[in-house]
């Protein structure tokens, strides 16, 4: 077990003008569970591969404890890439196939059977030890690949997109049965996903990446609460967030046809437009505010999520809210919403960063 | 959703197939014959003459994915399986929840999976041969670029090639192309290849299907001796004397019997010009293949090629043709050697073996005739006791896709595969 530092960590591919990770600055605490997230290309699955000793770092270090691991070869690092090839061997028992690798490394048998017996009974396979795979159901059959990888006892565990070749059913199941067991383990594991709601399911903290570049890090709750950013923002929380630009009025934002106060120092040389968030959640039916036309209603019985437009200018934005689902507004109608008081996000119409007094 | 199929290589007769079931519940008649690979999803194989095509169940963005990286690979002249094309937009009916799209890819004729090779008693080196040209796939791989990820048998077929094997890639979902290759990532492909041929085998002795002289273990160790070994003859610098100048051609020479010719050779000198260091920087494999095809247009494996055109070098000697034009030689060879024994074959015992395979084979039977005769023996003679008393015995291997192995895809709770 060990914490792993990114430090100043850069890769630039031959050729490329610009860094598939730039100055990569992350510590991750010994056991944490950390998800690396972010759209196709963000370089997040290369930050993974420099730590597993997969791609070549640039610029930087890599350290797995106080250890610095840039130069060494992937299996000198004490890591275990989960799933990333798990053939179940339909002959050998559920202890041989969790085992059989150890028995390469020439570990004496009496230590290889002692992991095994460990791991089992952290995957609750211990009375499935001296069957075969084919009598185990799928969920089971995954507990047994990840038991390949536990007994190693890896200092960090390594995933990548764990999820993506399962079926939908088989991926939830999966994502709490790797989220529960890394808690009991208490390893330090980093896991690569494109799936912002996995990301926040599973993650102790979730580094969000953008073409390269860290946008922002912290517990889910950090991330939901308090974007660092107009990216961050838009891309954490499904629905997603109401990013509008509106122009900045004497004492706060113009919202339609009210003013939502906003202390002075926030938007103080931020210019004349500024991006406002607010989340589906935090917009509520109102007589004054932005003004939009109802287009579809979607109705999930205690709630109904209304997805209507709103005119700014030349343009027509989108505009998402979460309302009481017994009563929606009908489909055409003309609604009014303003932003609950405390949860109005700002941020500069050009940097894209949030702007605070 | 329409049912929608990509692909390069138009085949009608694959929107004949029960798309809107999901593959495991394919009815047996329309299926080759079940398969089984170790398999993570769901794979059947069909018929659809004159090939039988292999499906994978499998989500849209890697399927759509593998497709791509098989399309690039075959372009850069690998040994991969030929991908067909990807079906997507299956559904079981209205209302219901969309299927899985599948992967097709055309089944390598005459090729067999490992499983085949040791399902009934071969030789023991068998083993050993299938692993050495595992370990040449692997080079030939990333000295392309190409990051395997999941280096296994299961993901290999394999091919008779002279009494050897060569090997092609199967699966490629896990794979990634670079320009080139860390040492880590080299590293990390041979490691899981070693890790992963251990089990294999460790699951065909549990299975009682191994010879019992041979060692999982101490063939999994085979793949990376071999690879590094091969490895470094293929790229490694090397230092010598000036005045030692003939050991460039003594490397290029060892190369080309490896069945490597080499593209680029950098030579350069330290300062003061005392020693010389060369180090191949590219190489392509199929040296011999390709001069084979070449001369007699004919489509050979390397080792097969390599005895081909041995058996072509003894002809023009036999002959006294060595001052003639190489190509005439060549074409001389095929219509009064090579030909004859193939057209002996009689047409129901063609899909035994490839015909290259059987020329070689030919070959060693002569040798064997002539031993045991005391006297030379014709190749016409050979052929025709080869016919009567081997050819006849052998099963056909021309799509040999079931063998006794599990199907094992990993699918929701609730489930369990019989």
């Amino acid at each position: 077990m060990a914490n792993v530092t990114y430090d100043k960590a850069s890769r630039i591919y031959p050729g490329a003008t610009k860094p598939a990770v730039d100055t990569l600055d992350l510590a991750i605490a010994d056991g944490e569970f950390l998800v690396l997230v972010g759209p196709s290309g963000c370089g997040k699955s290369t930050a993974l591969r420099m730590l597993a000793g997969l791609e070549d770092v640039n610029t930087g270090r890599i350290l797995i404890g106080d250890r610095d691991v840039t130069q060494v070869p992937p299996k000198d690092r004490d890591i275990a890439m989960v799933f990333q090839s798990y053939a179940l061997y339909p002959h050998m028992t559920v202890a041989e196939n969790m085992g059989f690798a150890l028995k390469i490394a020439g570990m004496p048998k009496n230590e290889i059977r002692e992991r095994v017996m460990d791991a089992a009974k952290i995957l609750d396979l211990t009375q499935y030890l001296e069957r075969k795979p084919k009598a185990l159901s799928g969920g089971q059959r995954q507990r047994v690949a990840m038991g390949r990888a536990i007994v190693r006892k890896p200092q960090v565990f390594l995933m990548d997109e764990p999820l993506s070749n399962l079926d939908a059913k088989l991926r939830v199941q999966t994502r709490t049965q790797i989220a529960s067991l890394q808690r009991r383990l208490g390893v330090t594991t980093v896991y690569v996903t494109h799936d912002q709601i996995e990301a926040m399911t599973m993650g102790d903290r979730v580094a969000v990446l953008r073409d390269g570049v860290l946008q922002q890090v912290g517990t889910p709750r950090e991330l939901y609460d308090r974007p660092d950013n107009v990216f961050v923002a838009g891309f954490i929380g499904s629905p997603a967030m109401n990013l509008l630009s509106l122009p900045v009025a004497d004492g706060g934002v113009k919202f339609g046809d009210m003013v939502q106060p906003v202390d002075r120092g926030t938007v103080a040389g931020a210019g004349e437009k500024v991006v406002v968030g607010v989340r589906p959640e935090d917009l509520e039916l109102s007589e004054h505010g932005i003004v939009t036309t109802v287009e579809v209603v979607e109705e999930l019985g205690a709630d109904a999520y209304v997805y209507s437009s709103m005119k700014s200018g030349d343009e027509e934005l989108q505009v998402i809210a979460r309302v009481d689902g017994r009563k929606p507004p009908e489909k055409g109608a003309t609604v009014h919403f303003r932003p609950k008081e405390g949860h109005v996000h700002l941020f500069h119409v050009d940097s894209g960063e949030r702007l605070e007094a | 959703m329409p049912l929608q199929i990509t692909t390069a290589a138009p085949e009608p007769a694959l929107l004949d197939l029960p798309w809107s079931q999901p593959l495991a519940e394919w009815p047996a008649d329309r299926l080759a014959a079940l398969p089984r690979g170790l398999s993570r999803h769901v794979v059947r194989f069909v018929r659809m003459s004159p090939h039988v095509l292999a499906l994978k169940e499998i989500e849209e963005s890697l399927a759509r994915r593998e497709y791509r990286l098989l399309r690039l690979l075959r372009r850069l002249g690998l040994p991969v399986v030929e991908p067909v094309g990807v079906v997507t937009g299956r559904t079981a009916g209205l209302g219901q929840p969309p299927l899985d799209p599948v992967l097709v890819t055309r089944h390598l004729q005459f090729s067999l999976p490992y499983r085949a090779l040791f399902s009934r008693s071969l030789r023991t080196d068998t083993a050993t041969r299938l692993v050495d040209a595992l370990a040449v796939l692997l080079v030939r791989l990333h000295l392309a670029g190409f990051f395997w990820g999941d280096v296994s048998l299961s993901n290999t077929l394999f091919r008779r090639d002279a009494g050897a094997f060569s090997a092609y890639l199967v699966d490629a979902e896990t794979g990634d192309l670079h320009d080139t290759l860390s040492d880590g990532q080299r590293d990390h492909d041979l490691d899981v290849a070693q890790t992963n041929i251990a089990g294999e085998l460790m699951d065909l002795a549990a299975g009682g299907l191994l010879d019992e002289t041979l060692d999982p273990i101490d063939l999994s160790e085979v793949i990376v001796s071999r690879y590094r070994s091969l490895w470094a003859e293929l790229t490694g610098p090397e230092s010598f004397e000036p005045g030692e100048r003939w050991r460039v051609a003594a490397r290029i020479r060892r190369l080309n019997d490896l069945g490597f010719d080499v593209g680029e050779l950098t030579i350069s000198t330290d300062i003061e010009g005392t020693t010389i260091q060369i180090e191949p920087k590219v190489v392509d494999a199929a040296h011999h293949s390709r001069r084979l095809l070449r001369l007699t247009g004919l489509d050979a494996g390397e080792n097969q090629a390599r005895r081909l055109l041995n058996d072509l070098d003894e002809y023009r000697a036999e002959r006294g043709l060595q001052g003639e034009d190489e190509a005439i030689v060549a074409h001389a060879w095929v219509s009064g050697c090579f030909e004859p024994v193939i057209r002996a074959v009689p047409r129901e015992l063609r899909a035994k073996l490839e015909p290259a395979e059987i020329y070689h084979e030919v070959l060693e039977h002569r040798w064997y005739l002539s031993e045991q005769r005391g006297r030379d023996v014709g190749l016409g003679e050979a052929v025709a006791d080869y016919v009567r008393g081997v050819l006849v015995h052998k099963p056909d291997e021309a799509s040999v896709v079931g063998v006794d192995t599990e199907e094992m895809p990993v699918i929701a709770e609730g489930i369990v595969e019989g």
